[in-house]
């Protein structure tokens, strides 16, 4: 059994590393929990968003923290673009060619930037990339907890965001009613689309927080996809404090799992979890049917 | 298509009798020997992990054995083949052993001569094993597994130490600089990577320890890629050994000798054993707070040696950082262009046999006489280096120092 002095600095290390699984979760949960698309594409959509901190910062110097204003908005503009150009018009309303489609979009994705940028991982060194901050006797990194701080005030933006903006009701709407929501006149295709695109400058704002302290490669999202899922149905669909709930419970456990059982196994737990959720409590901690 | 529509146009006797005359003709005149027929040339496959986690160490490889090719064919070529030159078909591992596998195949097909491959120890295993379905002679040029010369393969050569060797040597030098200190170090933690070379290395390194009368209290094992090294670090604090022992590659290294740094770890040396990073320049320059006092045991040249001076600054002048990678892909070529000298021909039985009798000077190398057993170099050993004053220093052996170990760290 571990004592305190490694098991406070474990747990405060798990729940940065659980805000920045949060972050990825938060775009997912608005996507896969509110408008019901399994996007497949999200680890990928991710990985994109870290090619360009890194080219950004690499090719022009331009600070991760300072891509927040760059990155996220193109991001969105993606997601647009994905939502209206590809998805809609292949999945044609149906659920199972919905997933067919971003599992493709996944596909072409990676093995385009497997050709292009190689498989190389890529790290980008900043001056504060090895800082720490003391809290409680651990020396915490100081990128994790920028993003640790950062997914709190994302959630706080998307929660302002659905709750007090007209966009946040068309949302809520589509997500109860598609048909009620069309004969209201709301533009189900533009609001669709604007929601995937949200969900999309979520990935922005994960990549740019998250590059800091980890690294880019083709391959990076898959690592992502499956514990932001895991945390969508722990956090309940569609919940944004869900999700950052969520995100922080399994930061921790795997940083526990790693203590306890080792290295390799330490990732067991968050599976555990997953199967657990789905068995007794299939709507998450915070999670209601939508 | 075209090229067969001209030929035949062409009656084949008049052109053996004009080409025949002419070719008469050129060699009583005595022509410049540059317009004879030139000898063919030899075909060696680099197949280096050139892309991936551990694309920095393949692209070291490529560039010494490219550099050991540019330098032999400078030099005149494989002379006993009238001059032959040796041409380089490059190859991407992209760091896993299947695809290497596969670039054996393609340059086989391709009529490769001869193959130098695969920096890891598990891309060698592989590599050597497609190779050898052909015969084809293969120099492992990194990769340190006892395995990979000790499956029987006839056409399997290393000329640098495996980590069997490595391992006892480490832990021999190790236990004189800890005893010459007043035996400070009585535990010791191994933090490794999850392959062949660091599962392997710790194994050898728990068995061999205790011998000495130092504890392994604890084998961390972790994956590559490895972007977050706080748990582990968290565990080594809670441990406090007196050693930290890491084998592991060159991106995991630096994260975790930094990592260990920004966690304030307290321990009385960091002890790698074929260190990804601890014996590389580029690790020093970027990051000399956290390299300062790291000790490795690993490839090294012979720090007293003109020949390797000249190499390592020859390599600078190229931009290029002179790790391990490079001069033992470098003296991978050598070996093998000595045996196809030795051969006369490309003809793999004698190559390979060749490649078993080979006696290479290799004095840039800390190294005895060469001497192939089943086809590992005898005399191939690894040195102990440490970072002091920001410079890499060779402490061990005594004949090859060119420092005085510190230990325990300041």
């Amino acid at each position: 059994m571990p004592d305190l002095a490694i098991l406070i600095p474990s747990v405060l290390n798990g729940l940065t590393t659980g805000a920045l699984y949060a972050l990825v979760a938060l775009g997912l949960t608005l996507i896969y929990g509110v408008l019901h698309i399994i996007n497949f594409a999200h680890g990928a959509l991710l990985m994109i968003g870290l090619y360009a901190v890194y080219f950004l910062n690499v090719q022009f110097g331009v600070d991760p923290y300072v891509s927040l204003l760059i990155v996220p908005p193109l991001m969105f503009a993606l997601g647009y673009a994905l939502q209206r150009g590809i998805i809609t018009r292949a999945g044609h309303g149906r659920d199972e060619n919905i997933l067919l489609v971003t599992l493709g979009l996944s596909i072409v994705i990676e093995n385009l930037s497997l050709f292009v940028f190689k498989s190389d991982t890529r790290v980008i060194d900043t001056p504060y990339s090895f800082e720490v901050v003391e809290i409680l006797g651990a020396f915490l990194p100081l990128p994790k907890v920028i993003a640790f701080v950062g997914a709190f005030v994302t959630a706080g933006i998307l929660w302002v965001l659905m709750s007090r903006t007209d966009l946040g009701k068309a949302i809520r709407a589509l997500a109860k009613e598609r048909k009620g929501a069309k004969l209201v006149g709301i533009n189900t295709e533009h609001v669709y689309a604007m929601s995937f695109g949200l969900g999309i400058a979520c990935l922005g704002v994960a990549a740019c927080l998250l590059l800091p302290s980890y690294y880019v490669s083709p391959q990076v999202g898959h690592g992502f996809v499956l514990i932001a899922f895991t945390i969508v149905v722990l956090g309940g669909m569609g919940s944004f404090v869900g999700a950052l709930i969520g995100g922080l419970i399994i930061g921790v456990v795997e940083a526990l799992g790693g203590l306890f059982l080792g290295e390799s196994l330490g990732q067991i737990g968050i599976f555990v979890i997953f199967i657990l959720v789905l068995i007794f409590r299939p709507t998450g901690l915070l999670g209601h049917k939508v | 298509m075209t090229d067969d529509k001209k030929s035949a146009g062409i009656v084949r006797r008049d052109f053996l009798k004009t080409t025949g005359a002419a070719a008469l003709g050129l060699g009583v005149t005595g022509f410049p020997a540059v317009l004879r027929a030139q000898p063919a040339s030899v075909k060696v496959g680099l197949i280096h992990p050139v892309s991936g986690f551990i694309a920095f160490s393949g692209n070291q490889c490529r560039e010494g054995a490219l550099m050991a090719i540019a330098d032999i064919n400078a030099a005149g070529g494989i002379k006993s083949m009238g001059g032959a030159q040796l041409e380089a078909m490059l190859g991407d591992s992209q760091g896993k052993p299947d695809i290497g596998a596969a670039e054996v195949a393609k340059m086989t097909e391709a009529g490769v001569n001869s193959i130098v491959a695969g920096y890891a120890s598990s891309i060698s295993l592989a590599t050597s094993q497609e190779a050898a379905k052909t015969n084809t002679p293969h120099v492992v040029d990194v990769g340190v597994s006892d395995k990979i010369v000790t499956r029987g393969l006839p056409n399997t050569f290393r000329f640098g130490p495996g980590y069997g060797k490595i391992a006892e040597f480490a832990v021999d030098n190790l236990d004189t600089i800890n005893k010459a200190a007043g035996s400070p170090a009585k535990t010791a933690m191994i933090i490794h990577e999850e392959s062949l070379f660091g599962t392997g290395t710790a194994n050898l390194l728990s068995q061999k320890l205790p011998e000495k009368g130092i504890e392994v209290i604890e084998v961390i094992k972790h994956a590559n890629p490895t972007r977050d090294f706080t748990n582990i670090v968290l565990q080594i604090k809670a441990k406090k050994p007196d050693l930290i022992i890491p084998a592991n590659y060159y991106n995991e290294y630096v994260l975790l000798a930094r990592t260990m740094r920004q966690q304030r770890v307290e321990a009385k040396g960091i002890y790698s054993v074929l260190g990804g990073a601890a014996s590389n320049y580029k690790f020093v320059k970027e990051f000399p707070e956290a390299a300062e006092y790291i000790m490795d045991c690993n490839h090294w040249f012979n720090p007293k040696s003109d020949v390797a001076l000249q190499r390592k600054a020859a390599a600078e002048a190229k931009g290029l950082v002179y790790t391990y990678e490079v001069f033992l892909a470098y003296n991978a070529v050598l070996g093998l262009a000595d045996a196809f000298e030795r051969a006369g021909s490309t003809d793999k039985d004698a190559v390979n046999e060749a490649l078993s009798t080979s006696t290479m000077d290799m004095s840039y190398m800390p190294y005895g006489p060469t001497k192939m057993e089943g086809g590992q170099n005898q005399g191939a050993q690894p040195v102990n280096t440490q970072v002091l004053n920001g410079d890499i220093e060779v402490i061990f052996p005594k004949e090859f120092a060119s420092a005085d170990a510190v230990f325990p760290m300041k």
